[in-house]
């Protein structure tokens, strides 16, 4: 029971990066964006959310300069890919290059040292229930953060007049100029939306999963974040099951080493990578003839005036 | 105040040339903020970064050395981008090319095997690197999925096969417990051109592909077809052309040259299989790709700049203890000054004031 339990938060803790990161990108797409600067926004998030909390020596603000980041990050991606209408996969491709240099620069110094990770919630009674009441009461407030994300997004898409209109951008951004909407600033604020969300993803990594900072440490996890996005069908709801999924992966990785079972621990690692195209592989097939993408997914648009 | 984009009646073809230099200038004005801010001399910095080695004959070959890979790789991934097909998982074909070549290397070890050995391992890894990037590209192809995605993912599954290679049944018994092969036997080994000294025939052979890739796309129909595909998808397909053929071609061309410039940067300057041979080759050759405008000339120029860059970023971290992480940020920052440049090729930007506008509008 003990390991089971103990099993259920490792793998909360190791989707709850995934999660936040694909939420956001979600918005990004749904508005008729594609950003593939996750991985850049996501790995400066991280060495800024660990420079900020290793200096002031609060979580909370790590996470804030990891936003702060991950934002600035997306509106140079903005500038580019919107007030340039540069082409979006290599802006995007742009942005990841340049945010694993710059995550380095700023990291260097930082290599080594350590934080207290954030804590994780304590209700007496609640939180000693056997097998639940750590999983449901014992979290750290970004694993509760990145659900209540996820539910706001949804209610915001389905529920909201700006959210049908951001979602209007995203499908047919002719038809969503034409009838008044700025499509050229919606866009930006969902890019900078999906930014904060990566940046704050990128922070949870050295402030909460692990408490330290190591250049390259997102490992991909931009890049599967990414992948969940298609996997989701650009749903919130989908969204969580497939980041469960792939943390899953993950801590299967983790635990078959630990337990010594006789394949090597590199096919282990390799296993979330080989997950991730087996996964779109499988969801494109089944959606072969009508996708399920937002209609303008990707494309340029300059308003004609 | 806001800037607009307007479309030019048609692309400009004296900005489209002088459009990479416009982007040097400015990543070059953008770096020497960036180094004021570090607190070195940007002057000083940026003599290390592109003058000091273009002094001496041992940086002059090794600026040969690393644009040699670099070329290769982006060789093919131009083919890709100009049929509209995105392969950016080159670093992994590449080191699938490194481990398929070190392969008769490791097994010919210590033998008076022939002079075979070196041809079969090009070919090797020129093979395994396009078959390699074909599982992107059926994947593409047959299910729809994003190649972008695969392509990508196939990096890491690469980086962690090299790794328990050289960890496991490769690793060399006299190596000191180093997750390293032994080093190569002279015959698995890239000849050098000088003696010596560090130019190689990886050179030579990557000079070819140029000549090659020049060839297939101003003579060939197939060149024809490509750029087709990619410009106007519409016309290539009234044309007839194949676009699923084309995207299968041109990512097992991109895969066979990472492939080959694994295996020849692995059997040359490096000379033994190790984790860490490749200091991001596959990615910076997208930005030789972009800077050279997608065109053999222009791609031979982008790699021996930004294999400068490498060595000026090694000389500027022994000289002025400028940490290496700069140099990805000034490729970075190029990328993005390309791409804007860019740009203003088919559009023409206008700053405009959105009161004189609106007053405009009531006549």
């Amino acid at each position: 029971m003990e390991l089971i339990e103990a099993i259920i938060l490792a793998v909360l803790a190791a989707s709850t990066p995934l999660l936040i990161a694909a939420t956001g990108e979600l918005v990004t797409e749904r508005s008729g964006v594609l950003n593939l600067g996750v991985e850049g926004m996501m790995i400066v998030g991280a060495a800024c959310g660990f420079a900020g909390a290793w200096l002031t020596g609060s979580i909370f603000i790590g996470a804030l300069f990891g936003i702060i980041a991950g934002t600035l990050m997306s509106l140079v991606f903005a500038l580019m890919a919107l007030g340039l209408a540069v082409n979006q996969v290599a802006t995007g491709l742009a942005l990841t290059i340049l945010g694993v240099g710059l995550s380095g620069l700023i990291g260097a110094g930082f290599v080594g040292e350590r934080i207290t990770p954030a804590t994780h919630l304590y209700i007496p009674g609640l939180t000693d229930i056997p097998l639940i009441g750590r999983v449901l009461f014992g979290e750290d407030a970004f694993v509760y953060f990145s659900l209540a994300l996820v539910a706001g997004v949804w209610w915001f898409l389905y529920r909201t007049r700006p959210g049908l209109i951001l979602r209007a951008c995203g499908d047919n951004h002719v038809s969503a100029h034409a009838l008044g909407y700025p499509v050229l600033r919606i866009r930006t604020f969902a890019v900078m939306f999906g930014g904060a969300c990566a940046g704050l993803a990128g922070a949870y990594l050295p402030l909460a999963y692990t408490p330290f900072f190591i250049p390259g440490m997102t490992a991909g996890r931009g890049w599967i974040a990414l992948a969940l996005v298609v996997f989701s069908s650009w749903r919130p709801g989908r969204l969580v099951v497939g980041a469960y999924l792939f943390g899953a992966v993950t801590i299967l990785q983790l635990h078959a080493q630990g337990w010594g079972v006789g394949i090597p621990s590199q096919l282990m690692s390799a296993l979330p990578y080989l997950a991730t195209v087996v996964v779109l592989v499988l969801l494109s097939r089944a959606r072969t003839g009508g996708s399920t993408a937002p209609a303008a997914l990707g494309t340029v648009f300059v308003p004609d005036r | 105040m806001q800037l607009v984009l307007e479309k030019r009646a048609e692309r400009s073809n004296t900005i489209a040339l002088i459009s990479p230099l416009i982007a040097i200038g400015l990543t070059i004005a953008t770096m020497v903020i960036l180094f004021a801010i570090l607190g070195k001399n940007p002057l000083l910095a940026l003599h290390a970064y592109f003058i000091a080695p273009l002094t001496d004959s041992y940086s002059l070959q090794e600026i040969a050395v690393k644009a040699t890979p670099l070329v290769m790789i982006a060789i093919g991934l131009s083919l890709c981008y100009l049929a509209n097909a995105w392969n950016i998982g080159a670093e992994g074909q590449f080191l699938i090319g490194a481990v398929a070549g070190s392969w008769i290397a490791v097994k010919t070890q210590g033998t008076d095997a022939g002079v075979w050995v070196l041809p079969v391992m090009l070919v090797l890894a020129a093979a395994a690197g396009a078959l390699y990037a074909l599982i992107p590209a059926i994947c593409k192809v047959k299910f729809g999925a994003s190649e972008i995605l695969t392509s990508l993912m196939l990096v890491y599954v690469a980086d962690l096969f090299l790794d328990y290679l050289v960890r496991g049944p490769w690793r060399d018994p006299h190596g000191f417990n180093f997750p390293t092969t032994a080093e190569f036997d002279p015959v698995a080994t890239v000849p050098l051109l000088i003696e010596g000294g560090r130019l190689h025939l990886g050179s030579i052979i990557a000079l070819l592909v140029i000549a090659g890739a020049a060839i297939l796309l101003g003579r060939t129909i197939k060149g024809f077809e490509i750029r087709v595909v990619g410009a106007a998808p519409r016309a290539a397909r009234f044309g007839g052309f194949n676009s699923n053929q084309l995207i299968i071609l041109t990512f097992a061309v991109s895969g066979a040259l990472a492939g080959l410039a694994g295996i020849i940067e692995v059997a040359g300057p490096v000379g033994h299989l190790q984790p860490g041979i490749s200091p991001g080759y596959g990615f910076t050759a997208i930005i030789v790709a972009f800077l050279g405008r997608l065109n053999p000339l222009g791609i031979l120029i982008a790699g021996l700049f930004l294999a400068l860059t490498f060595i000026g970023g090694e000389q500027a971290q022994i000289a002025m203890k400028i940490p290496l992480d700069v140099t990805k940020v000034f490729q970075g920052i190029l990328l993005f000054y390309v791409l804007a440049c860019d740009s203003l090729i088919l559009y023409r930007f206008k700053l405009v004031f959105p009161n004189r506008q609106v007053a405009r509008g009531t006549h």
